[in-house]
């Protein structure tokens, strides 16, 4: 029997104007009473209403791909989502990196006492929406609170499980010489949107962050061209970051092409003013490709009929290199590194 | 973005790269010192070497200010900010530079020192009238084109009677360092390293322009050709200074109209030399004692001069032995010429300043151009 | 460090600030540096200064120099 009637205390939640308390956390009717009101009715599901602390649930046959990650970025609502939407995509899309197809998320939150349940109340109802439209299901979670102090309003942690079809592979050791390198769409997005909201950055622009769901856009990648060898979103870290990891795991050489990389013009403004590379700033929606050369104009035509992929384009090639640099022909013909950096540019970015 | 793309086109980089090599003479080498980080960083980061003949060498010149702070006032930074409860300010780029033992601000700030990065002095200004109960201290660095800035904001500061603001200057000046590249200061009066011509900055000549090149043309016979910072700017004045150099000329040219004129900002420069006064002498990383090189706070706005405010216990200054920042400075060796370039010294895990600053000349070579075996340089496509 | 870019200028505000843009992106800087700018006017920013105008007729000369480079090459 569902124990949220019978742990219902006198007055429902005050969402409009109340904050989270340590008794939110403590296991007690208080804190049904927070998943009850907030967590379950938003996530919905034959799952949650089972009220386990576990969900069992059968998988559809083939490989089994599993992955989780941590939410911290400040502000935690910025233009273009929250970091309730983006806990919910980064998840999905590090399962649909692995070529797999995303089922079920687990949802973990480290509350810090005071923060207003208002804005709590959003960033699920965002999460809510964005595995709606992912077509996931969050199917157990978890919430603790921390003390004044000790949090930055709220941190996110989300697991997920997908599974892999037979026939494709997909890892980034499996890159070839040869082989052409695409994105799906314009670099630097999201870390620019996020850092417009930070305090001491001060700038405005209309950019918005990128954060989106891409297991549609692979699925129909992978079903046009089933032969793609590497798939990797470019988060923390940027399209730079992640090209290094690429070429070392598969020991070899990248070669980009400056003049081929989309990038917004506010956002190389941005970077302009604040003396940034946008290859080294982080992406929520954007994914690289890799793939065999005979399979490329397919492949970036697959992409750009997707409304995820409209800006889609080939950015350069893989090659023989031990050194496994990567490199790029700047856009006066010159040639530099895209050096594989120590730490991050900007803090707290995701 | 208008005035920053068109001075990037591909098409005209490729005509000035075959006026390049049409103009140079294939019997001789042109070695060309451009001054300013600035300019260091876009020539790696366009790989605009990659366009010039291979009898055309860029000598990086010392124009980083992260990089010629000597590091006893690094010392001083950290010391400041470890020994006071103060909120110190200062630029990104000073952050990670090693001091003493490698102690930096970077490592202050773990320590629980209030170290804060700014983009603007006004940034520290702004912390200053937020916290009224602290001291806020702004660590100043940069040659003339970051001096007028700290000039205003110490103007501000007096203006809006804050009592809680001052700031640590460290500015230098762009001539004497010019001077002592060419052996000005040096016991033989020889410079360290040949040299044809200066690639002259840009936005230090914004401010004091035109005029203050003069005695490198006129006195010591060396052409100077200010440049913008866009790629097809610095290829214009390379393409400049080689014309000058066959011609046996020596001549102050200014590549950079569009923001530079002879006079400079007369503005900024009688704000400058309302609130500073030059030092009799300033040590520099790799160049040693240069007189009448540096500024400090004048007595007038000695309320606002955090030399006098604050004093720091700093231990011995002791720079890595093995470490080459000095010779790389006064450009005697190129950084993949560094003993210690690469292994163990990376941006990762810099020995000395040159490695930690965007615009140090082996942090430019290691993070755009390593891939370049010395001397051998890629075909431009 | 050095970084100093063109950027135009938006609108006056209060106390010497003024709002500059590149393409998008708009940020306040002061004027503090310089004398008698209108919005329309372009500025060359760094560390939140403007340090001086940009000359746009200067501008085109220079580019039109380059093109000249490129011609008899």
């Amino acid at each position: 029997m569902s124990i949220l009637g019978k742990s219902r205390l006198a007055r429902p939640l005050d969402i409009a104007n109340g904050r989270v308390d340590m008794s939110h956390g403590a296991g007690g009717r208080t804190m049904i009473q927070l998943i009850g009101e907030l967590f379950l009715s938003a996530f919905d599901n034959e799952f949650l209403r089972r009220e386990h602390d576990a969900a069992i649930f059968q998988l559809p046959p083939g490989r089994v791909v599993m992955s989780t990650d941590s939410f911290v970025v400040t502000p935690t609502f910025f233009p273009g989502g929250n970091i309730g939407s983006l806990a919910v995509h980064g998840t999905v899309n590090d399962l649909a990196m692995g070529g797999g197809v995303p089922q079920y998320l687990t949802a973990g939150f480290i509350l810090e006492e005071g923060l207003p349940l208002a804005e709590l109340a959003t960033i699920v109802e965002s999460m809510a929406d964005a595995a709606r439209d992912a077509g996931v299901a969050i199917v157990t979670g978890d919430t603790k609170v921390v003390e004044k102090g000790h949090g930055d309003g709220i941190y996110i942690n989300t697991s997920g499980v997908g599974v892999v079809p037979d026939g494709i592979e997909i890892g980034g050791e499996r890159a070839l010489p040869g082989d052409l390198v695409l994105v799906n769409g314009t670099l630097g997005d999201h870390g620019v949107a996020v850092m417009s909201k930070r305090e001491n950055m001060s700038f405005s622009t209309q950019i918005l962050s990128d954060s989106q769901a891409l297991n549609d856009l692979v699925q129909a990648m992978l079903s046009a061209v089933p032969g793609v060898r590497v798939l990797r979103d470019p988060t923390r870290g940027g399209l730079g970051a992640t090209l290094n990891e690429i070429a070392n795991q598969s020991g070899v050489g990248i070669e980009l092409d400056e003049a081929q990389i989309p990038v917004r013009t506010e956002v190389k403004s941005a970077c302009e003013l604040l003396g940034l590379d946008p290859l080294f700033v982080a992406n929520e929606g954007k994914l690289i490709a890799i793939c065999p050369p005979e399979n490329a104009e397919n492949l970036l035509a697959i992409m750009r009929t997707h409304r995820k992929g409209k800006s889609a384009a080939i950015i350069g090639r893989v090659l023989e290199d031990s050194r496994c640099f990567v490199r790029m022909k700047t856009q006066i013909g010159g040639t530099r590194m895209v050096d594989w950096m120590a730490g991050e540019q900007l803090p707290r970015i995701c | 973005m208008k005035y920053i793309e068109a001075f990037r086109d591909p098409a005209l980089a490729s005509g000035l790269a075959s006026a390049i090599a049409a103009a140079t003479d294939p019997s001789r080498t042109y070695r060309f010192m451009e001054f300013c980080g600035g300019h260091t960083h876009a020539i790696a980061r366009y790989g605009i070497e990659d366009l010039l003949p291979q009898n055309v060498r860029m000598i990086h010149g010392p124009g980083c200010p992260v990089c010629v702070l000597p590091v006893g006032r690094v010392d001083v930074a950290v010391g400041l900010a470890t020994q006071n409860d103060l909120i110190l300010c200062t630029y990104a780029d000073l952050m990670r530079v090693p001091g003493t033992r490698f102690q930096s601000l970077i490592k202050a700030r773990a320590q629980q020192a209030d170290v804060r990065m700014v983009y603007s002095i006004l940034d520290a200004l702004k912390i200053a009238q937020d916290n009224p109960t602290r001291q806020v201290v702004f660590f100043a660095i940069g040659f003339e084109t970051t001096t007028p800035p700290t000039a205003a904001a110490i103007m501000r500061a007096r203006a809006l009677g804050l009592k809680n603001f001052s700031v640590h200057c460290n500015h230098v000046l762009t001539p004497p360092a010019m001077r002592a590249i060419l052996g000005t200061y040096s016991d033989l009066g020889v410079p360290d390293v040949a040299l044809d011509g200066f690639v002259g900055p840009a936005h230090v000549s914004a401010i004091i322009g035109t005029y203050p090149y003069e005695e490198f043309a006129s006195v010591y016979k060396k052409p100077v050709v200010i440049a913008g910072f866009e790629p097809l700017d610095v290829m214009q004045s390379i393409l400049q200074l080689i014309v000058q150099s066959n011609d046996g000329r020596a001549e102050v040219e200014n590549e950079y109209t569009r923001a530079v004129n002879p006079e400079g900002n007369a503005k900024a420069q009688a704000i400058v030399t309302e609130v500073f006064e030059v030092r009799s002498s300033f040590g520099w990383r790799g160049l040693g004692e240069i007189p009448q090189s540096a500024l400090k706070i004048r007595g007038e706005f000695s309320d606002y001069d955090a030399e006098l405010r604050f004093s720091v216990d700093v231990p011995e200054a002791r720079e890595n032995k093995a470490c080459e920042c000095g010779d790389v400075l006064r450009g005697k060796t190129s950084p993949s010429q560094c003993k210690l370039f690469g292994d163990p010294c990376t941006p990762d895990n810099p020995m000395g300043a040159c490695m930690v600053s965007s615009e140090g000349a082996c942090a430019a070579q290691w993070t755009y151009g390593r891939f370049r075996q010395l001397g051998v340089r890629e075909q431009a496509t | 460090m050095c970084l100093a870019i063109p950027a135009k200028v938006i609108r006056l505000t209060t106390n010497g600030l003024a709002d500059v843009e590149v393409e998008g992106v708009i940020k306040e800087i002061s004027l503090d540096l310089v004398d008698g700018v209108e919005p329309g006017d372009y500025v060359i920013v760094h560390t939140g200064y403007a340090l001086t105008r940009l000359d746009p007729e200067e501008a085109e000369r220079t580019l039109q120099l380059f093109a000249e480079m490129e011609a008899e090459a």
